[in-house]
């Protein structure tokens, strides 16, 4: 019976069954509420944005293991899920080919070339996020009103399908009727402009805070609807795949100045509610900021990043060139990692200077 | 256009000022990458690498000149790793890396003539005249200086044995990912 | 009271494994029939190996020395049974590398009959604490809880330093074992006599004997032993690993951390383990040698699982033999607890003292995947109990860097294995510890050596340069002596016939004056 040769590794000879595909397709199921919930509210063509990044992403990823005669990675379940946090934040009526280019370019360049999962330096969805935003200004910020299904505004699965797919390469005016301001967009614009906070979001932009943290307001296909990301973030915790660390952190970075700066001059500067319940504050906090691969390893490591990307994310907002800033500042921290896990060590067992 | 040449002039004059202080004051005497040669050979001026002693291996390789870097056997490839990092060189194959081996004397053949002993740079051929020399294992550097002078030819280079105590943890193979 | 904190700490990180204690947790102790041959090896502890001092073909009897301690950190080898010694032979180890070492081959003869001059102290619990020292050291106690560092060094407190709490560690952290908790249940009286005894070698008062929540069993046990003895409680704690390491369970106990590259005894604690309280009973009241212990043998793939009592020396076969064999699809056999132990190549090799398991795996119990690239998430950071950076550690171990595994600490791993237990990447760090702790080790012997070669080769020049010195010396001298001869011998001829004639002629002056 011991005639198989008996296997001679190092101890430990048990393991608690944790896996990369286990994490990753965790993040993926803590994100389909909200992306559900983007679907129910712009309709089918947030869907079909959806299905076109993860498949450029998974086909990318692919074809780059074949060039490089590599075995497949596709099993990690990484490259899907950076095509779907590549969705998130992009417009509901993203053309086909920008989803096609920017799931390409998050596997290649921000991912493969490093040499593959685990060597990347910035966050691959978001990397991709930055590079369409700056190479296609009009279509990445052309943001439709929410079109729920089922509702008379929506459009038919095929009409969303045909929004996607028939896309001009080149038409901005048709998009610019389209257009219209997302609230950080609005607020940014009208306070340029010399109005209050109040006047840019009330009146006829009829901003209110509960349709925001519901999801239905202007923006984009996965981000907007602030509760069920603030839910997916909870399942995460209490899956133990991200820790408290980043996301508090984060959130606080950018809370804290917003409660500071609205204290001292509420007419100029919005609360700090509008901030957390806009934009892409919370996917970022948690699901952007605490991707595994590109943000510190020790906990104290882990409370500056966070601190770093929120405030980083409110000076964006408020003084930036852009309305929002949750990409950049990621972007901006994600190249800082490795020099904040270098001094953030953990003070090691019988080292602590408290001893007699 | 004056205070231009003149303004540009100047900061040449000062850099260049600045350089001559410099190359005064952090004056390095002898050649560094010489001595940081030296400190990665084993120092037993066995002559093996065909120089006369670890010094003159050294010079030869900071010199510039065509000279092999793994010439040096009792270092083995760890010194050729040292000298390649140092000499900013590709590590070579060693010609002949058989692992650590050390002098072994067969005893019943040695008639004491001490020519080893007197060979053995580090001293590590102990024994007297008419008696049996044996090799402190521990001292004996793979040098193979004893192995020539013996007249009867009862020293040979053994590999040192496997034991629990010398037995290393091989390194894990790390995530494999090409296709066969 | 003391120095013993009224609550208990969290020690940092820790994971908990599936503990699969229920598989052996009711089999109470059961002897193991005597093997036909056993193998006692001669390096069983931590420190140096003994010299064997028996000739093949002796009769030896229960507890004769067979192996003598080679220095201070060293323990004596006895025989587990009494037989005859077949001779000191080569034999595989419980090491990982699979390599052989010298064991004492002992064929028992059946009678098992202990050396007629073993004696114990007169009264053990009051007795010299030298004494009892003496006892322990010369009957081969080392700690059993896995270290086996021999027991008489960590029962003598050194000059000046106080043990103000002795702990008893029956944690058994470890999944699937539970030979400690067999031994507490079965044997609690034995231990409290053990620890008294302990007590009074390290002129202590206080004891604690620390259990983990899972053993309820060992801990109504251990209490109702304690009731009678003073200053001796059991605490129960919370199951984690590895909390049965000494220095966690010190922080857990005391709230106070072992300063890093001290031992427990800095903070006023000694740790031993409940075996080797049961060892040390054994040694002083009956001057019986540690030559027997309790191994749990278990797992999923072996078809009988037990607790035996088992002389050291035993291969691992028999123990499988006894206990049903193995069952179809066993993948691993490992020897100690499945965190820490080792993974046997070949099953002759020997039980020792620090054998504590002996674990039969199927595929489904160890997970063998391929190692993925790291993805930084840090969980091996949240399970380090020694606070470490596991995945840096195993980069630099993974790219040789060598020179900079001190500045990550990496010689304060203890190599629990709660990493790599957590690693959704599966990537064996222990394995790269171990690999790196020897690189460590290695660069710097060889560095060693090379300074001493250097020195040595510089004196052989020097001496040679001396020798040469020293000819020239000699050379000159001799030639300075014959030089002044001539001299003198010329200036005589001149005395003889005045004046000086020049040199050359000297020679027919001497044939002159020979005759």
């Amino acid at each position: 019976m011991s005639s198989t040769t008996l296997l001679t590794p190092s101890s430990p000879h048990v393991h608690g069954g944790l896996s990369i595909p286990v994490i990753m397709k965790t993040v993926i199921w803590a994100l389909l509420p909200a992306a559900a919930m983007g679907v129910m509210v712009f309709g089918w063509s947030a869907l079909f944005v959806m299905i076109i990044t993860t498949l450029a992403c998974v086909v990318t990823e692919r074809l780059f293991n074949a060039v490089r005669h590599r075995a497949s990675t596709l099993g990690d379940q990484s490259a899907a899920l950076t095509g779907l946090l590549l969705a998130m934040p992009l417009p509901p009526n993203t053309p086909w080919w920008i989803c096609v280019i920017g799931g390409g370019f998050a596997i290649l360049m921000g991912k493969q070339l490093y040499g593959g999962l685990g060597y990347n330096m910035f966050n691959p969805a978001l990397i991709a996020r930055v590079f369409l935003l700056v190479s296609f200004p009009v279509q990445m910020t052309s943001w439709p009103a929410p079109a729920p299904l089922l509702s008379d505004k929506a459009l038919s699965f095929a009409e969303g399908l045909a929004t996607i797919i028939s896309a001009p390469f080149n038409t901005p005016e048709l998009l610019d009727a389209l257009a219209s301001a997302t609230p950080l967009g609005q607020y940014r614009m009208e306070v340029s402009l010399g109005h209050t906070v109040r006047e840019a979001l009330g009146g006829s932009y009829g901003f209110d805070l509960f349709s925001a943290a519901g999801g239905m307001i202007k923006g984009s296909l996965g981000e907007t609807s602030a509760i069920l990301l603030l839910a997916g973030g909870i399942y995460l915790l209490r899956k133990r795949i991200i820790t408290w660390h980043i996301p508090i952190s984060m959130l606080a970075g950018t809370l804290l100045p917003a409660i500071i700066f609205w204290y001292t001059d509420p007419t100029k500067y919005p609360d700090p509610l509008f901030h957390l319940f806009t934009g892409g504050l919370i996917i970022g906090a948690f699901f952007m900021a605490t991707d595994m691969v590109t943000s510190p390893v020790t906990p104290v490591g882990q409370i500056i990043f966070g601190l770093g990307c929120g405030l980083l994310t409110y000076l964006i907002r408020t003084w930036g060139g852009y309305p929002e800033g949750v990409s950049f500042a990621i972007v901006i921290m994600n190249a800082a990692v490795p020099l904040i896990d270098q001094y953030s060590r953990p003070v090691i067992y019988g080292k602590a200077k408290t001893h007699a | 256009m004056i205070e231009a040449v003149l303004s540009m002039g100047g900061m040449a004059l000062l850099a260049g000022l600045g350089l001559g202080y410099a190359a005064i004051k952090f004056h390095v005497e002898g050649n560094p990458v010489v001595e940081s040669l030296e400190a990665a050979l084993p120092a037993t001026n066995c002559g093996n690498c065909g120089f006369p002693g670890c010094h003159a291996y050294a010079e030869a390789l900071a010199s510039g000149e065509k000279v092999a870097i793994s010439l040096c056997s009792p270092g083995g490839s760890e010194a050729m790793q040292s000298i390649a990092a140092i000499l900013g060189v590709d590590p070579v194959a060693m010609e002949t890396d058989q692992g650590p081996r050390v002098a072994m004397i067969h005893e019943e053949k040695c008639i004491g003539c001490t020519a080893c002993i007197k060979a053995c740079p580090v001293d590590a051929i102990v024994g007297a005249n008419k008696q049996s020399h044996t090799v402190i294992a521990d001292m004996c550097t793979d040098c193979e200086a004893c192995v020539e002078p013996c007249p009867v030819d009862c020293i040979e280079m053994v590999p040192v044995p496997d034991s629990i105590y010398n037995w290393k943890w091989d390194k894990p193979a790390g995530p494999q990912v090409t296709i066969h | 009271m003391g120095i013993l904190a009224t609550a208990l700490k969290k020690f940092h990180g820790g994971v908990h494994p599936k503990e699969y204690k229920e598989l052996s947790r009711h089999c109470a102790i059961e002897e193991l029939p005597m093997p036909k041959r056993l193998y006692v090896p001669m390096h069983q502890h931590i420190g140096a190996p003994s010299d064997p001092c028996v000739e093949p073909g002796t009769q030896v009897f229960k507890g004769q020395l067979i192996g003598e301690p080679n220095g201070f950190v060293s323990a004596p080898v006895h025989a587990p049974t009494s037989g005859t010694i077949q001779g000191i032979e080569e034999h595989v180890s419980g090491h990982p590398s699979g390599l052989t070492m010298p064991c004492a081959v002992l064929i028992p003869d059946g009678n098992d009959q202990w050396h007629p001059e073993l004696k114990g102290l007169e009264d053990p619990y009051n007795a010299d604490p030298q004494a009892i020292r003496d006892k322990v050291r010369e009957s081969g106690v080392v700690g059993l809880g896995g270290a086996t560092f021999p027991s008489f060094i960590k029962l003598s407190p050194p000059q000046g330093k106080v043990a103000e709490l002795l702990i008893i560690n029956g944690v058994e952290c470890e999944p699937y074992l539970t030979c400690d908790a067999r031994l507490m249940e079965e044997h609690s009286q034995e231990i409290i006599d053990g620890i008294r005894i302990m007590l009074q070698a390290l002129q202590t008062k206080q004891c604690v004997i620390a259990i983990e929540d899972n053993k309820p069993g060992a801990i109504q046990a251990m209490r109702r032993a304690a009731q009678e003895t003073k200053n001796v409680q059991v605490v129960s704690l919370p199951v984690m690993y590895p909390q049965g390491a000494e220095k966690q369970l010190i922080e857990v106990l005391i709230h106070r951390q072992v300063p890093s590259g001290c031992l427990p005894i800095d903070v006023g604690v000694i740790v031993h383990n409940v075996a080797t309280a049961l060892a040390v009973r054994e040694a002083v009241l009956f001057g019986h040698p540690l030559v027997h212990r309790v191994v749990t043998v278990t797992g999923l793939g072996i078809a009988r699982p037990a607790n035996l009592n088992v002389p050291v020396g035993t291969p691992a076969q028999d123990l499988i033999d006894h206990c049903g064999g193995l069952k179809n699809g066993v993948k691993k056999v490992v020897m100690g607890g499945p965190m820490m132990g080792v993974a046997l190549g070949d099953l002759q090799a020997p039980v020792v003292k620090g054998t504590s398991g002996l674990l039969a795996m199927l595929a489904r119990e160890t997970v063998q995947e391929p190692e993925q690239p790291c993805i930084r998430c840090g969980n091996c950071l949240q399970a380090c109990p020694v606070q470490l950076t596991p995945c840096e550690m195993a980069w630099r171990a993974k790219h040789d860097l060598i020179d900079q595994l001190d500045a990550v600490h990496l010689m304060d791993c203890i190599e629990c294995g709660s990493c790599a237990y957590v690693c959704p990447s599966h990537i064996p760090l222990v394995h790269y510890f171990r690999y790196g702790k020897l690189a460590m080790a290695a660069k710097k012997h060889d560095k060693d050596k090379a300074e001493l070669t250097r020195q040595r080769n510089q004196a052989k020049q020097a001496r040679a340069e001396a020798e040469k010195a020293e000819k020239e010396r000699k050379k000159e001298e001799m030639r300075l002596a014959s030089e002044a001869r001539k001299k003198a011998a010329a200036a005589s001829q001149a005395g003889e016939s005045a004046p000086a004639k020049p040199v050359p002629t000297s020679k027919p002056a001497a044939e002159e004056s020979a005759p």
